[in-house]
């Protein structure tokens, strides 16, 4: 910005004037810094707070007694006397890992499936057909409805007594005696992953819907003239079109899977074949009154989708940002 | 009402240089017309004397005052977009009166100067419309009415014809020109990648190609004498030709240029020989198109309409003061 | 041939049907359900078989469930009109000006939005006692804008950049401040985007489960997914099933009705926070 040739007058006042874009620079920055002081004072400090927690022992009763504890709530050993090392903290907590467990085969499979049955349901989506409208209206229903009423509604119908979901396989001839769907060890995995893949599938199909109606027409009728199997047509030219718009979907379920509470909370409540990383820190932060352990185990969590995401976009070399339109 | 003074003027964006230098003077009242190929920098240039972008280094001086930090609003200027850039939630009205609103005017005052201007365009009637409820042609000429409502010293036009059709594009042109007659201290600059639009609307042109000034002069001028082997290609329909080699080297240059209305057809005293190829009738004239061996068929204007077959070989003699002589750098040998 | 395609068509409109009918069914049988009491409820019915109201009645007459309506009808209203506030001014600094870090930013504000909450619930936890909101619908405000306003922040930024540029600069030219341009010549452009925006954060805000359930500890203060999750019967070994399904019909038929009006919109909505990558 130094002019070299400043021949002319009023250099004096020109020095106090900004120009448009100084102008503009200036206004963007009081337009941001409500909302940076807001995400600071919500996000940014709760979290540093939460991961400070996790290296002391403060309880839920009194939060500033505690004292700075180092790495203990994550990992420590004591040598008895006669020889033998134990060892504490999360990371050799068998709870904590179980819940581990169960929090990525849960993602792994409910946003595998979602993915695949949302393809499959915008492909039909995306045909032309009379009544397309209210098949999309119908499939936004489970989307609407709030996780808490979807997770009562589905206890309901996977009641082992009572439950329409047994009484119809009865009727099929698929089970020989009533499930307890919820309740026991080998099937409450499945409740809660027969739940979640209805409730998210739409959003899951919406997306790829979306992806789906980028896509020229034209190209798939000059397939259609060069002859080409619908088959050959799906994975050579429409899987390839929509894989970013099916990269980011992804990335968004997968994020929102690994943090899963509350369904599980109302659906299989207690249930160890279940108990999710969001779950069980909540439980000890809350219930259990262990505060700064239940920190520790929500700082790894943290840590685990930061990375997470990390790889993933240094892996798939992800633009979310937009920038690049 | 302005004189305008652009004193080394550069704009780049990050590394890339847009604007590399430019001066230029723009005389009060005069219709000043940008024209280049696309990515010369034209628009850039005149977003800058627009203020809209930031001028990298170097002086813009409007009446001898320097306008280089000054917001576009301060400047005294108005622009039309090509897009007309209309509010499309506010009425006619509302969208030429948005500036002076902003600018305290009494509403007594607003209204004077908005029927006023609308008068002129004849779209008095349309005030209560809203832009989606007007044809192209009504949306640029209240475009242009919300430009004359802000009394700038400065016209800016970027492109405002490009999204016209034919028909219409020959009208708006027609209106401008006429606003040009009738604002007669206005300083106006208009921008166009079209040189048809530059020379039946340019008091002078200026013809930019990757960020430097090739020439400015009047359209003549820049017909007639032009500065360079790219101004002498880029300005007149149809292209001028151009022969090199052997061809050239008869005139002891390295490009020779023609017009094709200054070639005759001849059947002795012929200079070149060849075959026509094509011809194209556009009523008024004729072009035929005739290889006589160099890289491209040479166009012929053919005065009259007498039909030559196609195949015939014909003698062409250029007019012996309309030879443009260029040497390797394409400036001209004069 | 003729036959093949007959075949075809008819797999399709069967693959049409079961989509329908497993979207729709859960629901369905919830409506059913909140109209039968007594031993009607324990027989599996598959079509209507009573219509008995006094399960909405138990449910709007007793208890606190009325008040946990209006809990979250202010919670998600007042965090919407927060979020949006801010977020408007925020998104056109953030779409139309070109600054340093911006793309940086943008990515920051993404991340936040997709924060796992737990993560921050020990600190948020103590902000609330700090604050002494404790047990009060401030505390669900302040702790739902760490989802409202990134999401909102995110989808109006995408919405702000699709703007013609033109249309600021003839503002610009006319005088106008960012400011001005926000007020008198964005925003009435933006209402349907503020619309869906605002609808899917309300959703969001309305729908929330694990704040409302950590920073509430008593049934007046409580929202309606913590009230329905936490709706125990007479006695603790049964379920009252008919009131659950009455309540969870209440509640979800008004977002069902508004979702399905909005469809467009929505849709629109969703697809511009997460596909417009």
């Amino acid at each position: 910005m130094t002019n070299a040739i400043t021949t002319t007058a009023r250099p004096a006042i020109e020095r106090r004037q900004l120009n448009l874009q100084q102008q503009r620079v200036r206004a963007a920055f009081w337009f941001l810094a409500p909302m940076l002081v807001m995400l600071f004072l919500v996000a940014a400090w709760p979290l540093f707070r939460s991961i400070y927690f996790s290296f002391t022992n403060v309880t839920l009763n009194n939060l500033y007694a505690g004292e700075w504890i180092g790495f203990d709530n994550y990992l420590s050993w004591r040598t008895l006397s006669s020889g033998r090392t134990i060892w504490r903290g999360t990371l050799v907590d068998p709870a904590w890992w179980n819940a581990v467990w169960n929090t990525v085969r849960f993602s792994l499979v409910s946003v595998t499936i979602e993915t695949i049955l949302g393809l499959l349901v915008a492909l039909v989506l995306n045909a032309e057909f009379k009544g397309r409208g209210l098949v999309r209206a119908a499939i936004l229903i489970p989307w609407a409805i709030p996780t808490i009423v979807s997770a009562k509604m589905w206890s309901w119908m996977l009641n082992d007594q009572f439950g329409i979901i047994n009484d119809m396989l009865l009727n099929l001839g698929l089970i020989d005696h009533k499930i307890a769907w919820t309740a026991s060890v080998e099937t409450a995995m499945v409740a809660v992953l027969i739940v979640d893949i209805w409730k998210t599938t739409p959003f899951m199909a919406l997306l790829c819907l979306a992806g789906l109606q980028m896509i020229p027409r034209d190209i798939y009728e000059a397939a259609k003239v060069d002859g080409v199997h619908p088959l050959r047509v799906f994975f050579n030219v429409t899987l390839p079109l929509v894989r970013p718009a099916l990269m980011v979907a992804v990335i968004f379920r997968m994020l929102d899977a690994l943090r899963i509470f509350d369904l599980i909370y109302v659906l299989t409540p207690n249930s160890k074949a279940t108990k999710t990383m969001s779950i069980i820190s909540r439980e000890n932060l809350i219930e259990f009154d262990k505060f700064a352990y239940g920190s520790a185990q929500s700082t790894l969590l943290f840590a685990i989708i930061a990375v997470f995401v990390a790889a993933y976009m240094w892996l798939g070399k992800l633009d979310l940002s937009g920038e690049g339109r | 009402m302005a004189n305008i003074e652009l004193r080394n003027v550069r704009k780049s964006f990050g590394a890339f240089d847009v604007i590399k230098g430019i001066d230029l003077d723009i005389r009060k009242g005069e219709f000043m017309v940008f024209v280049g190929p696309s990515g010369c920098g034209k628009s850039t240039l005149l977003r800058l004397i627009a203020g809209l972008e930031t001028i990298t280094s170097g002086d813009l001086i409007f009446d001898g005052e320097r306008m280089n930090n000054l917001v576009p609003s301060k400047r005294g200027i108005a622009m039309v977009f090509q897009s007309y850039a209309l509010y499309p939630h506010m009425n006619v009205f509302d969208n030429m009166a948005f500036g002076l609103k902003l600018a305290n005017s009494t509403p007594t005052e607003t209204r004077k100067r908005v029927e006023k201007a609308a008068d002129m365009l004849q779209i008095g009637h349309l005030l209560d419309r809203l832009p989606r409820q007007l044809s192209g042609g009504q949306r640029q000429r209240v475009a242009i009415g919300r430009a004359i409502v802000r009394d700038p010293r400065v016209f800016l036009f970027d492109e405002p014809l490009s999204n016209l059709d034919a028909a219409l594009r020959v009208a708006t042109r027609l209106e401008i020109a006429k606003l040009h007659h009738d604002m007669r201290d206005v300083t106006m600059i208009y921008v166009t990648h079209d040189q048809v639009e530059a020379m039946t609307l340019a008091d002078r042109i200026c013809v930019l190609r990757d960020g430097v000034v090739e020439q400015v002069g009047t359209p003549s001028e820049l017909y007639e004498r032009p500065n360079s082997l790219f101004v002498a290609g880029f300005i007149g329909s149809p292209k001028m030709n151009f022969l090199n080699g052997r061809l050239a080297g008869a005139h002891g240059c390295h490009t020779l240029g023609i017009r094709s209305e200054h070639i005759d057809i001849v059947d002795e005293s012929a200079i070149w020989r060849g075959g026509v190829i094509h011809a194209e009738e556009l009523g008024s004239d004729n072009y035929l198109f005739v290889d006589i061996g160099a890289q491209d068929p040479i166009v012929v204007r053919q005065a009259g309409k007498r039909q030559i077959p196609y195949g015939t070989k014909i003698g062409l003699r250029p007019v012996a003061d309309h030879l443009h002589r260029f040497d390797e750098r394409g400036t001209p040998i004069r | 041939m003729t036959i093949m395609d007959t075949i075809k068509s008819a797999g399709f409109y069967l693959a049409v049907a079961v989509i329908v009918l497993v979207a729709v069914f859960p629901f369905y049988y919830a409506i059913l359900t909140s109209f039968e009491t007594g031993t009607a409820l324990f027989e599996v019915n598959y079509v209507p078989s009573s219509l008995d109201w006094s399960n909405y009645a138990t449910i709007l007459n007793n208890g606190t469930f009325p008040r946990n309506v209006l809990n979250s009808l202010f919670v998600a209203a007042t965090t919407v009109a927060f979020a949006l506030f801010l977020a408007v001014t925020a998104s056109y600094a953030l779409a139309r000006v070109r600054f340093r870090g911006r793309g940086l930013l943008l990515m920051t504000i993404l991340a936040v939005s997709m924060f796992p909450q737990i993560a921050v619930l020990a600190g948020l936890f103590e902000l609330i006692r700090f604050l002494n909101i404790y047990n009060t619908p401030w505390a669900m405000i302040l702790s739902y804008t760490i989802f409202t306003l990134p999401f909102t922040v995110w989808v109006l930024t995408t919405f702000m950049r699709d703007l013609p540029l033109e249309i600021e600069e003839a503002a610009i030219v006319d005088g106008a401040t960012p400011w001005v341009i926000i007020t008198k010549v964005f925003l009435p452009l933006l209402w349907p985007a503020l619309v869906t925006t605002g609808l899917l954060a309300f959703i969001g805000a309305w729908n929330e489960f694990l704040f409302a359930l950590t920073f509430t500890s008593s049934e007046t203060t409580r929202t309606v997914p913590v009230a329905i999750a936490l709706l125990s019967g007479a006695t603790q070994h049964e379920t009252p099933w008919g009131t659950i399904m009455a309540a969870s019909v209440l509640v979800t038929v008004p977002l069902i009705a508004l979702v399905l009006i909005f469809q467009r919109k929505i849709v629109a909505g969703l697809t511009a926070g997460g596909v417009k990558g």
